[in-house]
């Protein structure tokens, strides 16, 4: 799955590596390696950080602007002051449960490099005075559990991780969690009542904000791998060449997970905010090109739960603002190229069952709706589909997410760009997001759908005598189209 | 308030916060901070909704409940059931989007849900079908399979579940997690197929699974007894409140053709909050046993043969004309109504004379005790932030509802109990602290934790529970009862009033655990009290004499108790006992003088409803009238008097009590002064008592008193009692405690179909470290050996009894500790062997 990853550089492409500098080396996993190769040397930022005092350590990570990778988008040293002066316990929480489709970054960043994030992690609980991390990973992924936890065992063992960190007064656990494998619990509400022990289910914010209300009810912050990741080299280096990476509203790098149709899919640190899909797809050292023969029918700029792009936006730069403007969003990093020879009405189910599959099963109009939406897709591509089927498949989905719903803006086709997120009556945005695919697809690629519908809809009927009455097949589809 | 599609009430509350809301363009007064669904609620704007309920935590899973909330960051769908009101929220419960997602809702809860409505238990009770009326789209565009799964299957040994109809609310799998504490049922499985299931071979065995039938929102659950009985446009429905223990939780009586088919719980928020425990909820089951007395029985050599009234209660009559009144005994009338137990007490004290009455049978208080203490309600024990002292029996076992409101106020109203107990209990778990006493040392513990002594210091424990009483000052509160039938009460008495003496100030909820002990009490059926308290040996001439003018006489001296009357039998010295729906046999701690006693009356005179063990020993049997067969009032433990209603018709001849008192009365030249209604009865009690003064008829029928009219009364002179001295226990003995649990050989609840397979195998549940030196494991049989008799039992090993005690539980169909139990003795020693 995992396609080419560069080599370690510091530099790609004259950028800094600033987090996958070790995704290509030997042993780069083990303590050993993390002190020794890289863009960096381990366990030095912690050892900065220690000396700089929390309170500054908090006002770096909020002058870099280290954004969050998990989808949202939400600047990591913002989210750390949300949590209430005063109030104690509060957790850290690491949320790696990745589980976008087309998402894999986090995955390499918990297999290739462990001690990144652990070091990320102590930083992070230096600053906002949690002695307590919980490191949740996917239930599926068993290499990157087993990674981390020999990590932890390393860094333990060299006195990194536990009581008084490099002799100073500052102790923090680092608790690792596997998962039980549900796509659900990489939304953080669902994701601490997991963690408490309970079934995965999302909590409805307000009241239960994380930063004020989260795990065992005490302030938590909940960050993802990538985010975290960022931090060792930030504080080996320093704010403004964090800053001099990317844009202004978006510095730094991220990574983005490349899949499908191009001839060379995989895991790229990409300058935030600069770099176009156009590259992204085209450039030797990324894609390197859609399949070869082929052309760009459609992709997802932003992870299955993304409104889909099409050729016009190839230009456009990576850049959050930009992409919400253009009514989709870049979320977790996780861009499905998908050429010609994809069909849409099967490309939409395939991601509509994944929703269905994983609704977990609280809300009502999630439960059941990404279900129907499931099964009238599924129809369609049977060859059972009804004339009435789109308008209902689109009304299915504005009662997960009511009012306009985000499309890929196509002047060309009169479509207006509508920004993310939608409006939803759901407490989390699983059922909504099993709404984009489809909405996207209906909206550019009606045909596909009219093409299989009409196919099985070519009954002959004469209606000249009383002796070519309905067949029975017809009056069937006819009680069934207004069926109570 | 007008009919809603979901039956329960808005939660009672008091606005001490005003703020001002929009909702619906109208401004209302609501207390802040409260649910914006309940402030809806109560000011007439009912907000659909399937998983919100007003007695359990929030969920905001149905998404029904969702309208359109503008706090000045424009509107936003939200869920009101979630959503907690600020100053100037506007609120749009019908604008076009919540009209169109509510929509929405009720076509995505109908795709799935089978339309069996016609032969669903639930149809035309249902809130899911009248939603999709009041709120739905009218028509589905689901034209897919729906989902199936068998149906339905058994949840418990009562509750069915249809997975097919289940909505998957939450509601059923939250109550039994957070109100009953029963985690048993949980979903499973995601997405469309998720579903509500038991864990493997583990039934949803919860003695408070009938609630979650009754809050289901659909017909996903039902209950055995109920299961295709009726239906709902053919019930009949009224309100009573449940006798099964003294709790005396409100209920709804549904009835179709003379026959009671269900009861369902009333929110009566002092009370029950609308909960059940099953053996009230499915009790109504006894009301027509196969072996039901329907008519007037009389001994005829060996066997019992059908008489008529006339004949039997000339037969009655002519054995109690026959003996002088301090040979006559009446024991029992805990069954009865108010009304019932003053018409037998004017009977027994005031037409016959004798003053040996009782309504206990040596397991509960003696009157003094429970007229001496200063009383508290449910609510103030369950205050918010309370302190409760706890040494009274299990209540999950013998007060089950009242164990629900003393978990909820522990888990969310921050409430601490301490709990006193000879071993572990159903409340241990929920107790801030939780101290096992020896059985006849309780005396020593309650010293030492008042006194403020500093023996407490070497017990972590001890201290931490005299800290917790020392600051809760005259805030405490305290449940007193008898944990051990193998003791006698001096124990708790001596406790009780050692509390009493220690901190001024402190209330007692006295857990006496028969339906209507407390009415029967005050309406003069115990010895040395007449109606209302009132002395007959403690200086109140006056009372004394106003009880003499009106039933013509009063007893001239205190009479026994029910002990003092079965030793009087015993030993010949009784002509006549009168059972008054008791049955000594089973329910008297010492069996042994139980049996003698019986067997020595020379005429035995039975009142009850079934043929109980003796009741079959009697030579004249009445039939009377049970729960939902007479109209009446009754007081449960708090002195709380409600009313009873009659639905249905007692079968055969049967008839109420106070009926029977009259006629037998009359027999005797006397006359109870009633004519025709119960309530003439009630009136001269309310008439003649100070305590029941303030509840007399009109004030009961006031809706204001739905929940009834709370007696009050001074607390009588009540003299400090000395625990009893035991002396230690010899190292080969165990002391034994004698319990109860829901389900046993009891007359009512052995006769329900679906509740009395519930009862538990007996075990004599030891510590591991008494059992290990006799090489002792579980099911091992082992003969149990007292001064007064032996038993053989089989042997469950149970970490929650403390080394040195042993425990039976009382009433189970084999091994019956009262063999063992003297009722005398402070306490029970036994010797365990093995074989």
């Amino acid at each position: 799955m995992i396609g080419a990853t560069t080599p370690a550089p510091t530099l790609i492409d004259g950028v800094p590596a600033v987090v996958s500098s070790r995704f290509g080396v030997e042993g780069g996993h083990t303590i050993d390696g993390y002190r020794s190769t890289g863009s960096y040397k381990g366990y030095e930022a912690i050892r900065k950080a220690l000396d700089m005092g929390p309170s500054a350590v908090a006002a770096t990570v909020k002058d870099a602007t280290v954004l969050g990778r998990g989808g949202a988008g939400f600047p990591a040293g913002i989210k750390w002051g949300f949590t209430p002066a005063g109030v104690w316990p509060r957790y850290i929480v690491v949320n790696g449960d990745e589980s976008e489709p087309g998402t894999y970054k986090d995955r390499v960043l918990m297999e290739r490099d462990p001690h990144q994030i652990i070091e990320g992690c102590l930083i992070a609980a230096y600053a906002i005075g949690a002695a307590q991390v919980f490191l949740y990973v996917r239930g599926e992924m068993a290499h990157a559990q087993e990674r981390i936890a020999a990590a932890l065992n390393e860094a333990y063992a060299a006195g990194l991780v536990g009581r008084n960190i490099l002799g100073t007064n500052f102790s923090v656990d680092i608790v690792l969690h596997w998962g039980a494998g549900a796509y659900i619990v990489g939304e953080e509400t669902a994701l601490i009542e997991s963690l408490e022990g309970n079934r995965g289910m999302p909590r409805l914010k307000p009241p239960f904000f994380p930063a004020a209300k989260g795990l065992y009810l005490k302030p938590t912050v909940v960050n993802n791998i990538e985010t975290l990741s960022n931090l060792p080299w930030l504080f080996n280096n320093s704010v403004d060449a964090y800053r001099a990476i990317g844009t202004d509203a978006s510095p730094g790098t991220r990574l983005v997970a490349v899949s499908g149709h191009v001839n060379n899919p995989g895991v790229f640190e990409i300058p935030q905010g600069t770099t176009t899909f156009r590259e992204l797809f085209e450039s030797p050292i990324y894609g390197n090109g859609i399949r070869t023969g082929h052309q760009l029918k459609m992709f997802i700029p932003g992870g299955g739960s993304a409104p889909w792009f099409f050729p016009e936006h190839v230009d456009l730069p990576l850049e959050g603002r930009v992409i919400g403007g253009e009514g989709s969003m870049l979320g977790s990093g996780a861009i499905v190229v998908m050429d010609e020879t994809t069909d849409a009405v099967r490309a939409a189910l395939r991601l509509a069952r994944f929703f269905a599959r994983e609704s977990c099963g609280k809300c009502t109009p999630c439960r059941e709706g990404t279900t129907w939406q499931e099964k009238i897709l599924q129809r369609i591509l049977d060859g059972h589909g009804r004339p009435s089927d789109i308008d209902l498949l689109l009304d299915v989905g504005d009662n997960i997410s009511p009012g306009p719903y985000p499309v890929a803006s196509d002047a060309a086709k009169g479509l207006d760009a509508i920004p993310y997120p939608p409006k939803q009556t759901t407490i989390c945005p699983l059922g909504p997001s099993s709404v984009a695919p489809i909405t996207s697809a209906i909206r550019r690629f009606r045909d596909e759908f009219d093409a299989k519908i009409v196919k099985r809809n070519l009954i002959p009927v004469s209606v000249e005598s009383f002796e070519d009455a309905p067949t029975l097949a017809e009056s069937t589809d006819h009680g069934a189209d207004t069926h109570v | 308030m007008e009919q809603t599609p979901m039956s329960e009430k808005p939660l009672p509350t008091v606005v001490t916060e005003p703020v001002n809301i929009t909702v619906d363009g109208e401004e209302i007064t609501v207390q802040n901070g409260e649910l914006l669904i309940e402030a809806c609620h109560r000011n007439g704007t009912y907000i659909p909704r399937f998983c919100y309920h007003p007695r359990m935590n929030p969920v905001g899973m149905c998404r029904m409940c969702l309208v359109e909330i503008d706090t000045g960051r424009g509107p936003a769908l939200q869920p009101s059931c979630m959503i907690e009101v600020t100053p100037g929220m506007v609120v749009d419960t019908k604008s076009d989007l919540v009209s169109k997602v509510q929509d929405g809702v009720i076509e995505y809860l109908l795709a799935n849900h089978p339309l069996d409505c016609p032969v669903c238990d639930k149809g035309g009770e249902c809130p899911l079908q009248d939603q999709a009326y009041s709120h739905g789209p009218g028509e589905s565009r689901w034209v897919e399979e729906k989902r199936h799964y068998a149906k339905p299957i058994p949840i418990s040994e009562t509750v069915y579940l249809d997975r097919e109809r289940c909505i998957l609310c939450d509601r059923c799998t939250r109550f039994a997690k957070e109100v009953a504490g029963d985690p048993l049922i949980h979903f499973i499985d995601r997405g469309a197929n998720t579903q509500v299931n038991t864990f493997p071979d583990e039934p949803f065995a919860s003695y408070f699974s009938g609630n979650t039938v009754q809050i289901c929102p659909v017909g996903a659950l039902t209950a055995k007894p109920y299961r295709f009985k009726a239906r709902p446009w053919d019930l009949q429905t009224v309100e009573s409140t449940c006798t099964g223990c003294s709790v005396g939780c409100r209920i709804e009586i549904d009835s179709s053709r003379n026959h009671v088919l269900r009861y369902n719980g009333v929110d009566s928020d002092p009370v029950n909050w609308s909960w059940l425990c099953d053996k009230g909820r499915f009790g109504f089951e006894s009301l027509e046993a196969a072996d039901r007395l329907r008519e007037p029985l009389v001994r005829s050599g060996e066997t019992l043969e059908p008489a008529s009234w006339a004949a039997a209660l000339a037969t009655a009559a002519e054995a109690i004309n026959a003996a002088s009144p301090g040979s006559i005994g009446v024991i029992g009338g805990s069954r009865l109504t108010n009304e019932s137990a003053y018409a037998w007490a004017k009977l027994a004290k005031g037409v016959i004379g004798t003053d040996n009455v009782d309504a206990q049978l040596g397991d509960g208080l003696p009157a003094d005790v429970v007229f001496g203490l200063p009383q508290a309600t449910i609510d103030e024990v369950c205050k918010p932030g309370g302190t409760i002292l706890y040494l009274g029996p299990d209540p999950k076992e013998e007060l089950p509802v009242l164990y629900l409101r003393l978990k909820h106020a522990v888990d969310e109203d921050g409430a601490r109990i301490i709990e006193l107990a000879p071993a572990g209990t159903g409340l241990t778990r929920h107790s801030a602290v939780s101290l096992n006493y020896r059985p006849g040392e309780l005396g020593q513990l309650v010293d030492s934790l008042v006194s403020g002594s500093n023996s407490t210091g070497e017990n972590a424990a001890l201290s931490t529970a005299a800290k917790l009483i020392a600051a809760a000052g005259d805030s405490l509160t305290v449940v007193i009862g008898r944990a051990n039938l193998a003791e006698n009460a001096q124990s708790v008495v001596a406790a009780a009033t050692a509390i009493r003496d220690a901190v001024p100030g402190v209330k007692f909820l006295v857990a006496l655990r028969r339906g209507n002990v407390r009415g029967a009490l005050e309406a003069g059926l115990a010895p040395g009290y007449l109606p209302g308290r009132v002395s007959l040996t403690g200086g109140q001439d006056d009372q004394v004499a106003a009880f003499k003018s009106l039933w013509g006489n009063v007893p001239a001296k205190q009479g026994l108790d029910t002990k003092g009357i079965l030793w009087a039998a015993a030993e010949g010295k009784l002509d006549v006992l009168i059972l008054l729906g008791a049955d000594p046999l089973s329910d008297f701690p010492d069996r042994s003088l139980a049996r003698r006693g019986v067997a020595g009356a020379r005429t035995v005179i039975a009142i009850d409803r079934f043929p109980t063990a003796s009741v079959v020993q009697a030579d004249v049997v009445l039939p009377a009238a049970g729960h939902s067969e007479e109209q009446g009032t009754t007081t449960n433990l708090e002195g709380r008097v409600t009313v009873l209603n009659q639905k249905v018709t007692p079968p055969g001849t049967a008839r109420p009590d106070w009926m029977i008192a009259a006629e037998l009365a009359w027999k005797l030249g006397g006359d109870l002064g009633v004519d025709t209604e119960s309530s003439e009865l009630w009136a001269e009690l309310v008439a003649s008592t100070e305590t029941f003064a303030g509840a007399g008829v009109d004030a009961l029928a006031d809706t204001a008193n739905a929940d009834g009219i709370v007696i009050t009364a001074e607390p009588r002179p009540l003299a400090t009692v000395e625990a009893p001295h035991v002396s230690p226990t010899s190292a080969y003995s165990l002391r034994l405690v004698v319990n109860r649990k829901l389900y046993d050989a009891g007359a009512s609840i052995s006769r329900c179909d679906s509740s009395s397979a519930l009862a538990p195998a007996q075990a004599l549940r030891l510590s591991p470290a008494d059992a290990s030196p006799l090489g002792l494991k579980d099911l091992d049989r082992v003969s149990v050996t007292s001064p007064n008799g032996s038993l053989s039992a089989r042997v469950a090993l149970d970490s929650s009894v403390p080394k040195g005690t042993a425990v039976l539980v009382h009433n189970l169909a084999e091994a019956d500790p009262g063999a063992l139990v003297a009722s005398d003795d402070a306490v029970c020693e036994i010797r365990v062997e093995v074989g």
